[in-house]
């Protein structure tokens, strides 16, 4: 579904991304996984097109979407939770969502779609007309989650959702990415917290200042020594 | 009581024309952070083509206004996408620097291709006189129209911005342009969109100048520009109430001061007010110490 191959990205003079490939495939959740700095959150960047790589190239669905506008795109499905939320604070926590379904046509759609956020969400649903800034941390995630679901992405790529989440919060937020990945969308999930992230994806990538290191099944790779050390606190 | 009255009605519409400035300064500024020193140009060319559709093509007063608004917007988005949206990545100051540039250029081109000359504005509309408060008070039919007007525009603005798709592009842009992308957002048409509105307001302001001072002129947009930038700054950058409460106070203060003191004063007044803003309050009267803007 997914294809990145080998990109690089720079920031001014920093080689931030040196060569990255990755593939996400239909119905998977993938997870890439990383310290501080490795370039996690510019690989979900430069996916969602904004930033540009100098060289390699993304696929998606058969197509390239290397030099595609942000706004394109969107349109052909893929939505990003970015890190940090960045909600929009000054809007109200419906108008959050129904900016996630900006490029979407018709009413009646709307309204399906925002039933379906509210059911996995329902806390959205009590605080619809406050302002999204007042919302807590784990309200702002779930709203950030409801907004990217609002455009009915065939590829959710969330980067850190379990940042600065109480423990019981963290669960709750992955039994729901688990939730949507049934429901039928794809998953990239970008996280630090990777005890987590390989606890419930298909396969892993793992990230070290810009360079893919390892990859293979989560499973295999929660089990590994030298990823146990690295990544999972011994 | 009288002259207080008429002082106050006299500020208010002045203060109104400063809101309707103001409004295109600050929405520009919740957008991209720039200060658009052409904005004064884009009035007074609005002022100009009210003026020909009055003189040359005869039409009324409200046609012309619309023929005033068309010709700005036009000439809003060309400036934005030629001299603006080629710096949308490089610093505040080169962009700043272009707005100057612009302004300069509009205002040189604008004496060759009009002349040095006052030219009088068009009395298209009959100025009648009423009296009230048993003929204690007056007011004319021109202070009536202008705060006509401006209310209208207003409730537009605030339609547009919080009742509209695109006005809820707007605010989320201006909140966080690489969130707003990610929405699908086209963040350069929003920006495009924000400019022709900001100069429809100026084109309307620029007419409504033209009305109140009967003269218009080249030159004619740069001090009002100012001292709407400096209502816009008053009220708080980037915040629309903030614009439109800065611009109505500015005016009142303005007509107190060169009517209970002297004109001379006027100005000195409105400048030291900018200074002390500045350093008793830089995020303005409305401005809070948050990320909100627009
Ligand atoms: N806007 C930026 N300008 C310059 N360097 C950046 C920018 N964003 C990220 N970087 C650098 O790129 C590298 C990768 O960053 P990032 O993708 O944010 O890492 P991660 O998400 O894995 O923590 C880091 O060295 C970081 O300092
Ligand atoms: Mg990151």
């Amino acid at each position: 579904m997914l294809k990145v191959e080998n990109i690089d990205v720079y920031y001014g003079a920093i080689h931030a991304l040196k060569g990255v490939s990755l593939e996400v495939k239909e119905g998977e959740i993938v997870t890439l996984i990383g310290a501080n700095g490795a370039g996690k959150s510019t690989s979900l960047q430069t996916i969602s097109g904004l930033i540009r790589q100098k060289r390699g190239k993304i696929m998606f669905s058969g197509r390239d979407i290397s030099f595609s506008p942000a706004q394109e795109i969107v349109r052909m499905g893929i939505s990003q939770v970015p890190e940090g939320r960045r909600i929009f604070a000054n809007l109200s926590v419906r108008e959050n969502l129904e900016m996630g379904a900006y490029l979407q046509k018709g009413k009646e759609g709307l309204k399906k779609t925002l039933e379906k956020v509210y059911e996995k969400f329902p806390r959205l649903r009590e605080r619809l007309n406050q302002r999204a800034g007042t919302l807590s941390g784990g309200e702002q995630q779930m709203l950030a989650m409801g907004r990217a679901l609002m455009a009915q992405p065939k590829l959710l790529l969330l980067d850190e959702p379990s940042m600065g989440l109480a423990p019981i919060l963290v669960k709750e937020i992955f039994s729901i990415i688990k939730e949507i990945n049934e429901a039928g969308t794809t998953i990239l999930l970008v996280e630090q917290n990777a005890k987590m992230a390989l606890s419930i994806a298909n396969r892993a990538y793992v990230l070290e200042t810009g360079r893919i290191v390892t990859s293979g099944p989560a499973q295999e790779l929660a089990e590994s020594e030298q990823i146990k050390k690295a990544y999972l606190g011994g | 009581m009288e002259t207080l009255i008429a002082q106050l009605l006299n500020g208010l519409s002045l203060g109104s024309i400063y809101a309707l400035i103001a409004l295109g300064y600050t929405m520009v500024y919740g957008i991209i952070q720039l200060i658009n020193f052409a904005h004064g140009e884009i009035l007074m060319i609005g002022a100009y083509a009210g003026f020909f559709a009055i003189t040359k093509l005869e039409l009324g007063f409200f046609p012309a206004l619309i023929v005033a608004m068309v010709v700005s917007v036009v000439l809003g988005i060309i400036v934005e996408r030629v001299a603006y949206k080629p710096l949308r990545n490089s610093t505040r100051l080169s962009a700043l620097i272009t707005a100057i540039g612009v302004s300069l250029f509009l205002q040189n081109g604008g004496l060759q291709v009009f002349g040095t000359d006052y030219v009088t504005f068009p009395r298209a509309v009959d100025k009648v006189t009423y009296k009230f408060l048993g003929g204690n008070a007056t007011i004319t039919s021109h202070q009536i129209l202008i705060l006509i007007i401006t209310v209208i525009m207003m409730f537009i603005l605030q339609y547009i911005v919080h009742k509209t798709k695109t006005g809820k592009a707007m605010r989320a842009v201006s909140y966080d342009k690489d969130a707003a992308l990610l929405m699908g957002v086209n963040v350069d048409s929003v920006i495009t969109v924000t400019f022709a509105i900001g100069s429809a307001f100026a084109a309307v302001a620029g007419v409504l100048l033209g009305m109140y001072y009967q003269t218009i002129h080249p030159l004619m947009g740069s001090m009002p520009g100012l001292k709407a930038f400096i209502a816009a700054v008053l009220g708080g950058i980037g915040i629309i109430p903030g614009a439109m409460a800065g611009g109505f106070l500015l005016g009142i203060i303005e007509t107190l001061v060169s009517g209970y003191l002297s004109s001379a004063y006027r100005d000195v007044v409105v400048f030291g007010l900018l200074i002390v803003i500045l350093v008793v309050k830089p995020t303005g009267l409305l401005g809070k110490d948050t990320h909100e803007k627009v």
